[in-house]
């Protein structure tokens, strides 16, 4: 019996490994060819020759960046587009997005349930299908004329429709005993009150949480922000820019320093999934404690 | 004691019933007039501030009316007569461009126009409602609010208007005027043979749609078999990512299993790296010349200039992009349903084992059952997730390889990337907005049954 229980613990920890390599090797992959010495894209063989931290000097320096007649690429600017757009449309969606929960969470009127209804109509829709209709509205709005316009218009569009996104704060305010309300209303509290002195200062982790993923959202959107950004390759995003590295004109040159700017975009981003899951743990077990 | 300021009493109320019907069935004469000039009733009430605020939007309305709308909803209705033309100038001896109506810009005022007539609808309504509630408190000689008291009523019983305001213009203009756009143009021929400003497109009823799905329609040797492979894919990439991740969770928190921590973190690692990064790798490494083919040539499993046609032939590469989602979603399921597995009562396992029960046995009877009676509410969730995962597909394949059968469509295109070539590469604008519709019609049938299930589920969750 003991035997044959070591076999199947054996078996499993073989299993586990085999499993662990297949889903460690990509990404072990682009660390390696982020190194590589040797330019060029797909070679004929796998582990590099040799190693070099000069992609990762060149891409941020911007050294060998203007090809005769193509895109030049900037990666810190990339990067510091991004980060402020994604400031910016972080702060706005997160108070949509606490201030619709709120209402349907604590509020009771007229129109609540038919709201309910339309947000989950509206959510069955393709994301994209209205975009080339947000495309001319901007542009009616006379909101694609200069890069940073452009820049503007993006963050209205990745925070505009999110006071949708309700859900998952809705239910975590669900959570909180409404006898703490009804407790201040006897001293004298508005409605308002409530929400900024008592939902929002028990609301950490939700709203951590909140922020975490929408500041994610403008690192990894390449459709929006290429149909806006067009060929304005100095407002571009990290995303669109990274994907024009792989292009066929320029996979050449930019091969090995596309992955040292995957590298480079995917440690922040790692560290803020990680820490979104913890919030994201913690608002559901806080939740369940009252 | 002093942690909120106190503030006085409501020294009114809100008469019981406020249907518009109502309002007109019991309302006076002033109160019946607010419906057509907004504010009367509160004006003549010395509610000056809020009548004004109501008078100042009509007239605004009514401007915008006379000077741009009503023409606005007549190009709507023909978009656009005038056809962009060329001239002859003799004094400067060349052809100029005479401007022409844009129907694209005509479709898009005109829905604006209709949205703005909404509302002002809404918000004669809403004067009219006003005028019989200070008429009701006058007759009872309550109190008048006045403007102070409305400002203040934001923070109490309209707090909800107040705070959905700003989120509900945001949602109008970028969510639902957007799709009220699209949704008319499935019903135009804007398509590349029409491009406004150049030429103009006009109405055509359900022409798309017939061309899309009737067996003799231009498109549909296109559409069944596209759709055809977005069902299969959804179905594929949904099961494998949940049998496997359910499994792969089972293993990690297995009784004798170490390190559970570390484990779940070597899979955990590949979900944090973002989306587009990991895709990116992926079809350079299943590229002709990608790291795979090179290891298979050194093996010497295919010749020395071989490689396999990953994504370039048709049958392998749908094969290739359902694995390579399977390595994407494994560690999202493995992530979600570890709390769920501790959850499950351990006096079933022990029964199980009691009667002899074997670990497969106890998987198909016990495990996924359960597993599935909690979660089939996510796995619909993640059905139609699929049916609209633009990005792998995109990302990895492009929707190639091409085929001349289809209409600007690649063999593993789905209904989204098939709807993105048509409007941003083909200029198809139309036949885009009908996928639109009809995905959604696809989503809204299977939410419905979710809907149903929850209920259900609900339910006997509560007899529990």
């Amino acid at each position: 019996m003991r035997a044959k229980r070591k076999i199947t613990n054996a078996a499993c920890y073989v299993l586990l490994t085999v499993l662990s390599i297949i889903w460690v090797l990509p990404i072990l992959f682009v660390i390696l060819t982020s190194f590589r010495e040797e330019g060029g894209s797909y070679k004929t063989y796998i582990m590099p020759k040799g190693y070099t931290l000069n992609n990762y000097k060149e891409l941020i320096l911007g050294i060998n960046s203007n090809i005769s007649g193509g895109t030049s690429i900037d990666f810190t600017r990339w990067f510091f587009n991004t980060l402020i757009i994604a400031i910016f449309s972080t702060l706005l969606s997160a108070f949509f997005v606490l201030c619709v929960s709120f209402v349907m969470s604590r509020l009771r009127f007229k129109m609540r349930k038919k709201f309910l209804n339309i947000a989950m109509i509206l959510g069955m829709f393709p994301g994209f299908m209205s975009m080339i209709a947000v495309y001319y509205i901007l542009k009616g709005l006379g909101l694609l004329e200069t890069g940073v316009l452009k820049q503007l218009s993006l963050v209205l569009v990745y925070s505009g429709g999110a006071g949708l996104g309700f859900y998952m704060a809705k239910g975590f305010f669900d959570t909180i005993p409404k006898s703490i309300d009804e407790a201040a209303f006897i001293d004298g509290a508005t409605k308002w009150d409530t929400f900024t002195k008592i939902t929002i200062p028990l609301s950490k982790p939700i709203i951590t949480y909140t922020l975490l993923t929408s500041f994610m959202g403008p690192w990894v959107d390449y459709i929006f922000a290429k149909v806006i950004m067009g060929n304005d390759t100095e407002y571009y995003t990290i995303a669109i820019g990274l994907w024009t590295m792989l292009e066929k004109e320029y996979v050449d040159y930019y091969y090995t320093q596309f992955y040292a700017g995957c590298v480079l975009i995917s440690i922040p981003i790692a560290i803020v999934f990680l820490l979104s899951q913890s919030c994201y743990v913690e608002g559901v077990s806080g939740a369940v404690k009252g | 004691m002093g942690l909120f300021k106190k503030k006085a009493p409501l020294k009114y109320d809100r008469p019981r019933d406020e249907s518009i019907s109502h309002v007109f069935k019991k309302g006076n004469t002033i109160t019946k007039l607010s419906f057509l000039v907004f504010g009367l009733g509160n004006i003549m009430n010395k509610q000056i501030a809020r009548g004004l605020i109501f008078l100042v939007l009509e007239i605004l309305y009514f401007v915008y009316m006379i000077l741009f709308g009503i023409g606005a909803i007549g190009d709507f209705l023909t978009l656009g007569t005038v056809e962009q033309g060329q001239v002859y100038n003799e004094a400067l001896g060349i052809y100029e461009y005479s401007m022409g109506d844009n129907s694209m810009l005509c479709l898009l005022y005109g829905v604006i126009t209709i949205v703005l007539t909404i509302a002002i609808i809404f918000l004669a309504c809403m004067s009219a409602k006003s005028a019989y509630c200070t008429q009701v408190r006058i007759a009872k000689g309550q109190h008048i609010p006045t403007f102070r008291d409305d400002i203040r009523s934001l923070k109490e019983e309209n707090l909800h208007a107040f705070l959905l305001a700003l989120p509900i213009i945001g949602i109008l203009v970028f969510t639902i005027v957007p799709l009220v756009f699209m949704i008319l143009i499935a019903f135009t021929s804007y398509d590349h043979e029409h491009q406004p400003p150049g030429s103009l497109f006009s109405w055509v009823g359900l022409e798309n749609f017939r061309s899309l799905v009737a067996s003799t329609g231009s498109l549909a040797k296109t559409f069944w078999p596209v759709l055809g492979w977005t069902l299969i894919w959804a179905v594929s990439a949904t099961v494998t990512c949940y049998i496997l991740g359910l499994l792969l969770a089972l293993l990690i928190n297995r009784k004798d299993t170490k390190g559970k921590g570390f484990w779940r973190f070597m899979f955990v690692l590949s979900v944090a790296v973002p989306q587009f990064v990991t895709l990116l790798t992926m079809r350079t490494i299943f590229n002709a010349n990608g790291p795979v083919n090179v290891l298979l040539r050194e093996i010497g499993i295919i010749g020395a200039t071989e490689s396999i046609p990953f994504f370039t032939d048709p049958l392998l590469a749908k094969i290739t992009i359902i694995c390579i989602n399977i390595w994407i979603g494994v560690p999202f399921t493995m992530l979600s349903t570890t709390g769920i597995l501790q959850n499950i009562p351990a006096d079933l396992y022990e029964a199980a084992k009691i009667d002899g029960a074997s670990a497969p046995v106890i998987f198909r009877k016990i495990t996924l059952p359960y597993m599935l009676f909690v979660m089939t509410p996510n796995l619909i969730t993640s059905f139609t997730g699929n049916i609209n995962n633009f990005n792998v597909i995109f990302l990895l394949s492009g929707g190639g390889p091409d085929s001349l059968d289809y209409y600007f469509a690649g063999k593993t295109d789905l209904l989204v990337t098939w709807l993105y070539k048509l409007t941003i590469t083909q200029k198809d604008y139309n036949l885009g907005a009908v996928i639109g519709i009809l995905v959604f019609i696809i989503l809204a049938t299977l939410s419905l049954l979710t809907y149903h299930r929850t209920g259900a589920y609900k339910d006997e969750g509560a007899f529990q």
